[in-house]
């Protein structure tokens, strides 16, 4: 909550400002019974009708006064609570897109995506809720004891003999019932996630007739989330009746100690009255007090979520580190590094590349080619050995000037809703004959053949385009600002061959001054490069150009012995 | 997942397109799903009517209880006190004990409703076409199957019961008060039309308020989680300040549109208390005047004012509800409408099971477009039984098509498909696709054990079978190399393993099934050359004897097929064997030289 409440201290004095408004709203509400009785007690028996009429009139007056006091403190509430929400999401969004890929492989998408949504909205309704009900509830409460007290000492020790049983009963009730609404939110999410992994995979679904068994499965899901929902409504439900009765008894017990009272010549039947309307003041206010917990508790349990992001601390610091030999573009030196920190994912990776050259890297599926590209993006640091880019160690070019140097190409890349220019532009403001050069350069003439062209419609994650095409659009999109190094990882594999081999041709011709490295399966990408990486379990198998490694290297030669025998 | 329980603004615009229904109709249909819980509802209305009925005779026996206590020492008649105090225990208790039973009912009664409505839904979902989920956002019906059905559970069993106690408490207030004093109920005269007025205005004006409220939410929760899924790629790209900028315009305009909903809806409930307060204050001045003139007891204005903030309560709550309501038939809508989606034709009348499988596969003249524009006119192509049909084309010729309307995903428009002489829409669904087994594009793997992603499709296996194909698919090892071996558990469809293992990991699966036909769909593409190599001498063993339709960009692939269609424009521009289409030097001669065309030619 200490990260939560930064975000309200800036708020502070608007807030005391609202909540004393709340404050006199409240306590101009609370004098209205008293004054029944006062016009009961007093002046009816007198028989005083100018007084009545008075009397009347200010509690008319202090009902308006409740009114406006409480719209404008409400309003306040909202506008703060708006204000604190805005900010809270604005820099939890802006820490999310900073958090080092490591970071966020640790959080997990979907838990960064309900951070983002369900956890901003409970503490925004915390905080809405606790502005307008935190005071008035209180004040209510204690309000309306303070008043009863004033008016009849006795008669409210009565009344106040329940409250301890109500603490206990809606303590117990709320600590339970919070526990098992999580237990209710992860069925739930279990049954959330298995609906959306049956509806991903319809077709091998309906193809296997498994209709039936996954059916059956998320029946069990279904069953059990509504069985534990029913199990925390069963309990929660029972704080009303629960409550509703302790202070039912407690109000018939006032009416008893009162007659004594009375008969005693201690206080008049008109007291009682007013008392009894008070009595619905504290009991409503205790059932705000209640709802107010619950609230807390939940909106608590988010801020703490959002607040473990928020608190990450930065990765990746950009650290001043000497320079080395600058005539070399791209330089491996000793690169190991695992993803777990226990067996190396990538083990002493040796290569350097000069300006304009192209590095090819091949191997086996899971041999660590996509994590050297990973690597010389920084989304990692190497536990050893060092990548250095014009000489400079990656580690110290900042960010900013780091990502300007590169176009690349992700397997399955992110592809998000909007239009193809858009997709393309990736937020860069290109202009357009970039956008224009770029789709022609990585051969998606696709685009210009649709009515639509770059205005064209994208669904969220290309759903509405075939694998060539997204691929195609991806490469557009390293293309289009020129970069110095383009990194493609198996970024063709969904081509023909033709569209394939035109492709590298444009690569040659537009792209010539251009640091490449490309990851592929196919030979034919990648054997006229400067040099080719044999990968196999993070190892360097091989390191040459195609013909060398076609003598010396004899898993190279194994992979091009099967994709060039077919020739024959 | 962030279709969380109480997310308002869930359901995002645009999805399943279609008029808007009366409101009659989805009621009618709501009351259905209630009406299965007929007796249910009976006992709750009986409980309802019963615990408020007790809840208002209280005030009246306090009041009784007040008259018995007379002003001035030693006047009170203690009897008559004790009597009415001991009767109003009574009747407490037993409300309270009627509404706990009654609260208890609803949440049974409302778990049987959420269990039903996602059961249907989602019993729905399975039998929709491949066509749905290929043309409406996941995420849309995701949000109807969590939140709309929410929504619509909580007013069903919350609202329905409000409302009839609402009116059982504000006409049984009215009776008491009228028996009290039917002077004294004038001043409702004044409070009452200007609740109304208020409410109405109130519902007014909020209702468009809170539809763009849901709208602007629903916007925002869609961007966040859209762009959380391409973290890296901004990263890289180095976008993060613009899409950061991007997010706060949403941010804002959500937070906004938050902001004037709720600006005015806070106004109720203040509202609601200032008219409680004002029928306080008439019954106060006009109970004292009355009481000056002997026409009402001290007991009976203690009564009245109960009753008046029993009474006042509800009509404002009203306005809610009736919001609420509006809230969850749109939801109700939505769930509908997803329901009113056209389920898979059913089987032909009589349709026969699909037995003995030979293989022999022909499609005649066979027409078929998505929408407006064709994807194939008038295909043909036949496979005699142990073939070998490879299918090329660029991309978007309408290859996928092809395999879609074997597994009769799809119905061609125009055409006949025939398996083994007899048309398929004369088979059943299940038994035509029972017959094939298939390595899709998209790897699918689910959240269980591997053990379960491997058997998936055929039920009874043991566990040395699944070894057996896994080690056919070179996938065993790896297996092996997790954490639990086959026991491992897959999270969220296998995320922590790389696409080309996956890939292995559903060609074992489809090993394992070991049916007559075979589609692969380039199923080898993402795979290593070494491994594809040995996964294609599993294969070439398991297409033994097997009609084999496959789909690769890779010729080494396919070069051994018994026939080669070459698909361009939705039609077969070629067909052959690999070196008659070779010699005939077409389109499959120029695809197949440019794999050694490397760019610098």
């Amino acid at each position: 909550m200490k990260t939560i409440f930064l975000y309200i201290r800036p708020k502070l004095r608007q807030m005391s400002l609202q909540l004393s408004i709340k404050f006199a709203g409240t306590i101009v509400e609370l004098l209205l019974p008293w004054m029944l009785s006062v016009i009961l007690d007093t002046y009816a028996a007198w028989g005083n009708q100018t007084m009545i009429w008075i009397w009347g009139g200010l509690m008319a007056l202090c009902s308006a006064g409740a009114l406006a006091g409480n719209v404008i403190a409400n309003r306040m509430a909202t506008r703060i609570s708006r204000d604190i929400t805005i900010s809270l999401r604005r820099d939890l969004f802006q820490k999310i897109t900073l958090l080092s890929a490591r970071q966020e492989d640790a959080f997990t998408t979907p838990s960064l995506i309900s951070r983002l949504t369900s956890d901003t909205y409970n503490v925004h309704q915390m905080i809405d809720r606790m502005q307008r009900l935190g005071v008035r509830a209180p004040i209510l409460l204690l309000g309306g004891v303070t008043v009863t007290l004033s008016l009849e000492p006795v008669l409210t020790l009565v009344l106040l003999t329940a409250l301890p049983l109500l603490g206990i009963v809606v303590s117990f009730v709320s600590r339970k019932g919070i526990r098992l609404y999580t237990r209710t939110q992860e069925a739930l999410d279990r049954l959330i996630c298995r609906a959306q992994e049956s509806m991903t995979g319809i077709r091998v679904i309906q193809a296997l007739s498994k209709t039936g068994y996954e059916k059956a499965r998320f029946d069990a899901d279904n069953r059990e989330a509504a069985n534990r929902e029913c199990t925390a409504g069963l309990l929660m439900n029972l704080t009303n009746p629960v409550m509703n009765l302790v202070l039912n008894t407690g109000l018939t017990l006032v009416i008893v100690v009162g007659a004594f009272r009375v008969n005693n010549g201690d206080t008049q039947p008109g007291t009682i009255i007013a008392f009894l309307s008070y009595f619905t003041i504290i009991l409503n206010a205790l059932m705000m007090v209640s709802r107010l917990f619950v609230m807390y508790s939940k909106g608590a349990a988010s801020g703490r979520r959002i607040a473990e992001v928020l608190d990450t601390p930065g990765e990746m610091e950009t650290l001043s580190l000497p320079v080395a030999n600058q005539d070399l573009h791209i330089e491996f030196e000793h690169v190991s590094f695992s993803y777990a920190k226990r067996k190396n994912d990538i083990e002493d990776i040796n290569f350097s590349l000069l300006p304009g050259e192209t590095l090819g890297i091949i191997g086996p599926t899971g041999s660590g080619k996509s994590t050297l590209l990973r690597l010389l993006l920084r989304l990692y640091d190497p536990d050893a050995g060092v990548i250095r880019i014009g000489g400079r160690d990656v580690r110290s070019i900042p960010m900013k000037e780091l990502y300007t140097m590169f176009g690349t190409v992700f397997q399955n890349d992110f592809l998000h809703t909007g239009t193809l220019g858009d997709n393309i532009d990736f937020g860069r403001d290109l202009q357009a004959d970039q956008l224009v050069y770029a789709a022609k350069a990585a051969q998606a003439d696709f685009i210009f053949s649709r009515k639509e062209g770059f205005q064209g419609n994208m669904a969220s994650r290309g759903a509405n385009f075939s694998g060539g095409q997204k691929q195609r659009i991806l490469l557009a999109r390293a293309l289009a600002n020129h970069p110095q190094i383009l990194l493609l990882d198996d970024s063709s594999s969904a081509l023909d061959y033709k569209t394939d081999a035109a492709l590298r041709r444009a690569l040659a011709k537009e792209f010539g001054g251009c640091t490449k490295i490309i990851v592929a399966q196919r030979i034919s990408s990648i054997r006229h490069a400067n040099h080719i990486l044999v990968l196999e379990e993070g190892h360097t198998v091989g390191y040459g150009t195609h013909e060398t490694l076609l003598q010396v290297c004899p898993a190279y030669r194994e992979i091009a012995r099967i994709q060039t025998e077919e020739v024959e | 997942m962030a279709a969380g329980k109480d997310l308002p603004g869930g359901p995002r615009g645009g999805a399943f397109e279609r008029p808007k229904e009366r409101a009659g109709v989805t009621l009618r249909r709501l009351w259905r799903y209630l009406f299965q819980y007929k007796w249910m509802l009976v006992l709750a209305v009986l409980l309802s009517v019963g615990g408020n009925l007790l809840a208002l005779v209280g005030p009246k026996l306090s009041g009784y209880a007040i008259d018995a206590i007379k002003p001035g020492p030693g006047q009170v008649d203690f009897q008559t006190v004790f009597y009415f105090a001991a009767l109003m225990l009574l009747f407490y208790l037993f409300s309270a004990v009627f509404s706990y039973i009654l609260a208890a009912l609803m949440v049974r009664l409302s778990r049987n409703i959420v269990y039903r409505l996602r059961k249907d839904v989602y019993d729905h979902l399975m039998q929709l076409p491949v066509h749905f989920f290929d043309s409406y956002p996941i995420g849309n019906v995701l949000s109807t199957l969590s939140y709309d059905i929410d929504t619509v559970n909580t007013s069903l069993s919350n609202d329905l019961v409000q409302v009839l106690a609402s009116i059982i408490t504000v006409g049984g207030s009215f009776f008491m008060m009228l028996s009290i004093s039917p002077i004294l109920i004038l001043i409702f005269v004044v409070t009452i039309p200007a609740s109304i007025v208020f409410t109405k205005y109130r519902s007014k004006r909020v209702r468009p308020l809170y539809r763009r409220r849901s709208e602007k939410l629903g916007e925002l929760n869609g961007y966040a989680e859209e762009m959380t899924g391409g973290l890296k790629t901004i990263k890289v790209y180095g976008r993060e300040a613009n899409f950061q900028k991007r997010f706060e315009e949403r941010n804002t305009a959500a937070s906004q549109a938050n902001y004037e909903a709720d600006s005015f809806a806070c106004m109720a409930g203040p509202t609601v208390n200032f008219m409680s307060n004002l029928s306080l204050m008439l019954v106060s001045v006009f109970g004292a005047l009355l009481y000056m003139g002997g026409g009402i007891t001290l007991g009976g204005v203690s009564s009245f004012v109960l009753y008046c903030r029993k009474f006042s309560g509800p009509i404002n709550e009203f306005a809610n509800i009736i919001s609420e309501l509006q809230s969850a038939l749109a939801a109700a809508e939505r769930i509908f409408r997803l329901l009113d989606q056209q389920a898979e034709v059913p089987d032909a009348p009589g349709a026969l099971e699909l037995k003995h499988v030979r293989g022999a596969v022909e499609m005649q003249d066979v027409c078929f477009g998505y929408g407006e524009k064709p994807v194939l006119q008038h295909f043909s192509m036949s496979a005699q039984p142990g073939q070998t049909v490879a299918i090329v084309g660029p991309t978007g010729a309408g290859k996928t098509t092809i395999i879609n309307l074997l597994m009769r995903f799809y119905d061609p428009d125009a055409g006949v498909i025939t398996v083994d002489g007899k048309d398929i829409r004369s088979l059943t669904r299940a038994s035509l696709r029972r017959a094939y087994s298939m390595v899709l594009q998209d790897t699918w793997l689910f959240t269980g054990t591997v053990l379960e992603n491997l058997a998936y499709g055929k039920e009874g296996v043991s566990k040395e079978e699944v070894e057996a194909a896994a080690k056919a698919a070179k996938i065993d090892g790896f297996i092996r190399s997790l954490p639990q071996g086959y026991d491992t558990v897959l999270q969220d469809g296998g995320m922590e393993i790389s696409k080309g293992q996956k890939q292995l990991l559903t060609i074992a699966r489809a090993m394992l099934l070991d049916a007559p036909m075979l589609i692969l769909d380039e199923a080898t593409s993402n795979v290593d050359t070494g491994t594809e190599r040995a996964i294609q001498a599993a294969m070439l063993t398991l297409m033994q004897g097997r009609t084999c339709f496959v789909i690769a960009h890779r010729l080494s692939t396919i070069q051994n097929a018994d026939q080669i269609i070459v698909l361009q424009n939705g039609a077969a521009a070629e067909c052959g064997t690999h070196q008659e289409l070779m010699d005939k030097g077409g389109y499959y001669r120029s695809l197949y030289q440019a794999q050694f065309d490397t760019g610098k030619a």
